[in-house]
């Protein structure tokens, strides 16, 4: 008996979903993280300083990597340990559907609510509203589905490590600088009047590339915990 | 010819190839560095515009070719490990990332120390320099993951997942000071056509390029040497190896 990957896909985004409106904690941390980091940039910052605003997209990219790390070592930690995992690789359904659902869950969980987040904190850190917040947002909604992938990867190499929580950020972060450095540079480059579409370009390419390569690598890397 | 591969990539004969190679190698490096540190710093001309610092290249272009190289070379042993499941693949990323992250913090250090007189900083936010201290972390989340394994097999696998997903830099560290016209200058040999540099500069950085990847041929050789001994210990092949190195 075969099944269907699109399926396999919506099966496991609704089971993802069904999970986390019941421990809404967990989901509910990483915004109120992100929040509390770029409040504390203004706060050690001197008051109505400028410079904060020139500052202010680096901190909320950096803000936004950071929250998303807190979530992603838990990723597919819990699904290694209940058996759902080893399920999923003896079972008929394609193994890649159901990763790539995971992943499309972890943004929705915890990158779209950085997403709504941002445009209040960026206003709060004094970044001009209007064309350049607009840019900002696009940066961030493309970018944050690269870090769920991207984090989402670097999760699956270490399921299977005692001490992934040390080990994951070393992995993940030199692989999202790029993210770092196109998504502030394009919200920079609107802020000062310039044309911000050669970043955003270069940040839609590494979404593309990443989201045909990355789910076969977190595949491949999952199974290799079983191995 | 596609036999001796195959036997090759055994490891016992690997280890007896490795064993023939590496003294011919390493007396090559000695001599091509040599001649080319010598060269370069004694008696190749001062530049006109930077006088003697520009002697810099002679350490920091061999280091940062393999920085790259070396990176090039895991991302292939990595997709041939995966692919095909050779043994001596696997052992080949473990051995190269060590190798590699030297090379690159080198050409890292070399190119702060070059910086201060020519730019007046040693370091910028230069895109040939971020890609460069990316790619650093890259190889350091590679050997860090290689640790963490208890299993040798499971960790190969896992490091050649992230030596694939990683090489996307290399590209980036090559053509970013093409792409972003950046603070650091472009390459005066490594190109098509002339090269922009006159002879008596020019030889000596061959040698050393040359004798640079002679000597981390030599220290990639001795170190796969090491990994598969460790790897093989319970193997009868290496049994017989210390058992004969010990009579």
């Amino acid at each position: 008996m075969s099944i269907p990957a699109t399926a396999a896909f919506t099966a496991t985004l609704g089971r993802e979903l069904r999970i986390a409106t019941r421990h809404k904690a967990e989901w509910l941390m990483p915004p109120l993280f992100f929040a509390i980091v770029v409040t504390l940039f203004a706060l050690g910052a001197k008051p109505g300083d400028p410079q904060l605003a020139a500052l202010a997209p680096s901190v909320l990219w950096v803000g936004a990597l950071l929250a998303a790390l807190l979530t992603l070592d838990r990723l597919f930690r819990g699904d290694l340990e209940d058996g759902w995992l080893e399920q999923v690789f003896v079972g008929p359904a394609p193994a890649m559907g159901m990763v790539l659902a995971k992943l499309l869950a972890h943004w929705l969980l915890s990158g779209l609510p950085l997403l709504l987040l941002a445009a209040p904190l960026a206003l709060q850190l004094g970044f001009p509203s209007g064309a350049p917040l607009g840019w900002l947002l696009l940066g961030l909604l493309m970018g944050t589905p690269l870090l769920s992938v991207v984090g989402g990867f670097a999760a699956a190499l270490t399921v299977a490590l005692p001490r992934a929580g040390l080990l994951l950020p070393v992995l993940v972060l030199p692989l999202l600088a790029p993210v770092v450095i196109f998504g502030s540079g394009a919200a920079r480059a609107a802020q000062a009047g310039l044309d911000p579409g050669g970043p955003i370009y270069f940040l839609a390419a590494l979404l593309v590339l990443s989201l045909t390569l990355l789910p076969w690598a977190a595949t491949a890397a999952l199974r290799n915990a079983f191995d | 010819m596609w036999t001796w591969f195959h036997r090759l990539a055994s490891p016992p004969s690997f280890y007896t190839f490795a064993e023939r190679l590496a003294p011919w190698l390493l007396a090559f490096a000695l001599i091509a560095t040599g001649y080319g540190l010598i060269a370069g710093l004694w008696f190749a001309p001062r530049d006109y515009q930077q006088g003697d610092a520009f002697r810099i290249i002679y350490v920091h272009v061999p280091a940062a070719a393999l920085s790259l190289s070396l990176y090039t070379g895991m991302a292939i042993a990595a997709v041939i490990a995966l692919v095909w499941r050779i043994k001596l693949a696997e052992v080949a990323i473990t051995a190269l990332a060590p190798v590699g992250a030297s090379f690159t913090a080198l050409a890292l250090v070399t190119g702060m120390l070059w910086g201060k007189p020519m730019w007046g900083a040693y370091w910028v936010w230069d895109a040939r320099l971020t890609s460069e201290l990316v790619l650093l972390f890259l190889y350091l989340g590679v050997i860090g993951l290689d640790a963490a394994f208890a299993d040798r097999r499971a960790a190969a696998r896992a490091c050649a997942l992230l030596a694939i997903v990683g090489a996307v830099n290399v590209p980036i560290v090559k053509y970013s000071v093409e792409w972003w016209n950046s603070l650091h200058q472009t390459s005066t040999i490594l190109k098509f056509g002339k090269p922009t540099i006159t002879t008596d500069m020019a030889l000596p950085l061959y040698g050393a390029l040359l004798g640079a990847y002679a000597l981390a041929g030599v220290s990639a050789l001795r170190r796969m040497q090491n990994v598969l001994l460790l790897r093989e210990r319970r193997a009868t092949w290496v049994r017989e190896l210390l058992a004969e190195r010990a009579a």
